[in-house]
């Protein structure tokens, strides 16, 4: 498997993405944000988080129009797996790949703390070897991450199964307690229509490996690994 | 061609709960005055439009609103068309 990824100005979170790519096995190329193309035989494009051009005007309204992007969105409209994190989320939303926008957090600070995420959605590719409703610990690193869509949107998400993750407390319960953005319904990652794109606003990639303290957000990435070696074409000879 | 100052103002739609413009309303509220109610914060952009009359000044502002300078699913937006000062027409 192949992931590319893509480092804007501003990105900050494109080395450890890389770094937890390889700990999963995943072959990973730099993409940069002036490139005309992914690189060729990419399976796996990931938006890395960080402050892309400064958040400039809206956060991921200016990288959505950088070069590269012009080639993620005809990725992802292919069917092409995109992962969006943090800034990458905030990205996925402005270029239209995810629906609803990412606002100022109700509490109006930046929010750097571990949280609790209850898996919703088993389906998605990028949640495949997770049992529904297990916990995961993750970083949450944000100012703008509180997840807005008008209702029709919310309604939809909700009943398409395409709430992947959603903020809870230790115990799994979901309420306002364990919303620490104000969140619509405590929403920490959305899947696009097709399952291939998930915008998440926790970090996966910084609890990757025991060393940094919890390797919870590696399922993430194993999911991945999993569901392309099964999506996969099989070159087992028969033994017949 | 002429030159135009399009002014526009960006808010949160009012669907979105602003939670900059309801602390600041709560920081006048404590500052005495309660008849202050519905603060909302947003952005002002300005730029220079060359366009051969008003009408379409406004129609090359709104599109570069649409495009980039809002973002439809959470902001409104609103734009004046001015004529540009200390610009020769």
């Amino acid at each position: 498997m192949k992931a590319a990824v893509v480092t804007f100005p501003g990105s900050n979170c494109d080395a450890d993405a890389r770094h937890a790519c390889a700990l999963a096995g995943i072959d990973v190329a730099a993409a940069w944000h002036k490139d005309g193309a992914l690189p060729a035989d990419t399976d796996l494009v990931i938006l890395p988080g960080g402050f892309s051009y400064g958040d400039y005007l809206r956060t991921g309204a200016i990288a959505r129009f950088s070069p590269i992007m012009a080639d993620v969105v005809r990725f992802a409209n292919n069917g092409g797996l995109v992962l969006g994190i943090c800034n990458g989320f905030q990205i996925l939303c402005e270029s239209g790949l995810l629906p609803g926008a990412l606002v100022r957090n109700s509490g109006l600070s930046f929010v750097c703390k571990d949280v609790y995420l209850r898996t919703e959605s088993t389906s998605t590719p990028f949640t495949s070897t997770l049992e529904k409703g297990a916990l995961l610990r993750i970083p949450i690193a944000h100012g703008e991450g509180r997840f807005v869509a008008d209702a029709n949107t919310i309604d939809e998400l909700e009943a398409q199964g395409r709430v992947a993750f959603r903020y809870c407390n230790a115990d799994g319960s979901v309420n306002v307690d364990a919303n620490p953005n104000g969140s619509a319904n405590n929403i920490a990652g959305i899947v696009n229509a097709g399952g291939n794109v998930l915008g998440m606003m926790p970090h996966p990639e910084r609890y990757a490996e025991a060393l940094l303290g919890c390797a919870d957000g590696m399922n993430v990435f194993a999911s991945l690994v999993q569901h392309y070696a099964a999506a996969a074409p099989t070159t087992l000879v028969s033994s017949q | 061609m002429n030159s135009y100052t399009a002014k526009i103002t960006i808010t949160l739609r009012s669907s979105i709960l602003d939670v900059q413009g309801k602390t600041v309303e709560h920081a006048l509220h404590s500052l005495h005055m309660p008849q202050l109610t519905n603060v909302r914060i947003g952005k002002y952009v300005e730029m220079h439009v060359q366009a051969p009359d008003s009408a379409t000044a406004l129609d090359v502002a709104t599109t570069a609103c649409r495009k980039l300078i809002a973002n439809p699913v959470m902001e409104d937006f609103v734009i004046e068309i001015a004529a540009a000062e200390g610009q020769l027409a």
